[in-house]
């Protein structure tokens, strides 16, 4: 069994990356890309099942923060329960969206500005070296440069010292980071193409 | 085909085949690489966790597999696979974490592989691999809970995580817990080196399973980086040269 996982997935693989180059085979590429979506949204139902397990364990053994999981999967029915009768494209479906998930994230997303600000703090405690400073400096020097200023803005920062930062300095460092990234990517890619790493069907 | 499908295709046969050759090669002798202190900090990390019996939590990041994102959540699956034959017969194991349902099932049949192979079979909870959110706020969210109620000591995030790090690494330091962030995202990086005890940049997040448990695929993938990396330099150089003397 797992030697034809293992034949499949190298299959595969190799079809879908020749695909990129020949032309000829971007049908059946597109094909196996088309098939790949399909299993990836059953996947998603066996993860739902997954958070139900998990949550419905976490209920039934009367663990810490059981009451979180109770309501979580009481919200997760009503949702489904709605979603099937009511439909996805349904006001009041689209209400739920946009009244509760939306804001929640919005929520978690102004969070971040203080636990920022709080682990900007911490990171001079923890790590107090030259690029902890550098690295800080260089944010507020940023933000500085960016903020409308009750004076108006600082010609120098904003023209010169802000576009020559995020230009030269901030592009050139991206760069090198992303090519780094594309090599690892590669060679992770290829351990998996070759079957040398298989995080599939287990060894 | 282009210039540019024929350079990439060139680039894959080249590196596939020095993976192969040096494999083979690195077999008998392992090379030498150097010290990553996140590294050895993670593994002292574990052993501490093993010891008193903690949890050791290991979030894969949300990025879809289908995406051009999927490099950095495999190399997290290399990592858990050596993590988990580790901390197997730990009193608490080891939970993976994903923001992504087919990344989740990977997981779980990785822990699976890995209590297999350490000869602890029995012992495997498909609970322990979890789906904790469909977005990355959500599932950020989701495994907020598990490191303050699950007796967590260590947390390695290593996948694609962009500002919702930041919320992860808080949660694990108000728990008291060791993390280690790395992410293929720039953001993510940023975040994480702002806001984690130790951080992965760049490539490290994809040497960090040859560092764990190395085998002759994952060293050798290393030294086909360094290769690469010497390639892209020197072409980079030859450019930046030809186009001062005004070849291009």
């Amino acid at each position: 069994m797992r030697t034809v996982a293992l034949i499949l997935a190298i299959v595969t693989g190799l079809i879908v990356l020749v695909g990129y180059f020949v032309p000829a085979l971007a049908p059946i590429e597109q094909t196996v890309l088309n098939w790949a979506i399909i299993l990836a949204g059953t996947a998603a139902i066996v993860g739902v099942f997954n958070l139900v397990l998990v949550h419905g364990n976490k209920i039934a053994q009367r663990e810490k923060g059981g009451i979180y999981s109770a309501i979580l999967l009481l919200c997760l029915f009503a949702t489904f329960v709605f979603g099937l009768v009511l439909g996805p494209d349904h006001p009041g479906m689209r209400l739920l969206v946009n009244g509760v998930i939306v804001p929640v994230e919005a929520t978690l997303m102004a969070l971040l500005a203080v636990t920022l600000l709080y682990a900007s703090i911490r990171l001079l405690r923890r790590r107090a070296n030259a690029m902890s400073i550098v690295f800080l400096s260089t944010a507020l020097l940023m933000m500085i440069a960016s903020a409308t200023l009750p004076f108006g803005e600082i010609g120098a920062l904003n023209n010169f010292l802000r576009p020559w930062f995020q230009h030269v300095l901030a592009l050139g460092g991206a760069r090198g980071i992303l090519l780094g990234v594309a090599l690892g990517t590669l060679t992770t890619g290829l351990r998996v193409l070759l079957g040398s790493e298989r995080p599939y069907g287990g060894k | 085909m282009s210039l540019s499908s024929l350079l990439a295709l060139a680039l894959i046969g080249i590196s596939a085949i020095l993976l192969l050759i040096l494999s083979r090669l690195q077999r008998k002798a392992p090379p030498k690489v150097r010290a990553i202190p996140a590294l050895t900090r993670l593994y002292r990390a574990i052993g501490l966790s093993v010891e008193d019996g903690t949890r050791l939590l290991i979030g894969l990041g949300n990025t879809s597999l289908l995406t051009g994102n999927a490099g950095a959540p495999l190399a997290g699956l290399a990592v858990l696979r050596h993590l988990t034959e580790r901390t197997s017969l730990s009193d608490r194991p080891p939970v993976a974490v994903a923001g992504e349902a087919p990344l989740a099932l990977l997981a779980q049949d990785t822990l699976e592989a890995g209590y297999q192979s350490a000869g602890a079979g029995e012992f495997y909870q498909p609970t322990t691999g979890r789906v904790t959110g469909l977005t990355p706020f959500s599932s950020a969210a989701g495994t907020i809970p598990i490191m303050h109620d699950e007796n967590v000591s260590a947390a390695i995030f290593m996948g694609h995580y962009g500002i919702e790090a930041a919320l992860l690494a808080d949660a694990a330091e108000r728990g008291n817990a060791f993390a280690v962030g790395a992410s293929d995202d720039l953001a993510g990086q940023a975040i994480w080196y702002a806001s984690a005890p130790e951080t992965l940049i760049g490539e490290e997040l994809f040497a960090a399973s040859a560092y764990i448990g190395a085998t002759p695929s994952q060293t050798a993938s290393l030294t086909v980086q360094d290769i690469l990396r010497w390639l892209i330099i020197v072409a980079l150089v030859v450019g930046a040269g030809a186009k001062l003397v005004g070849l291009f």
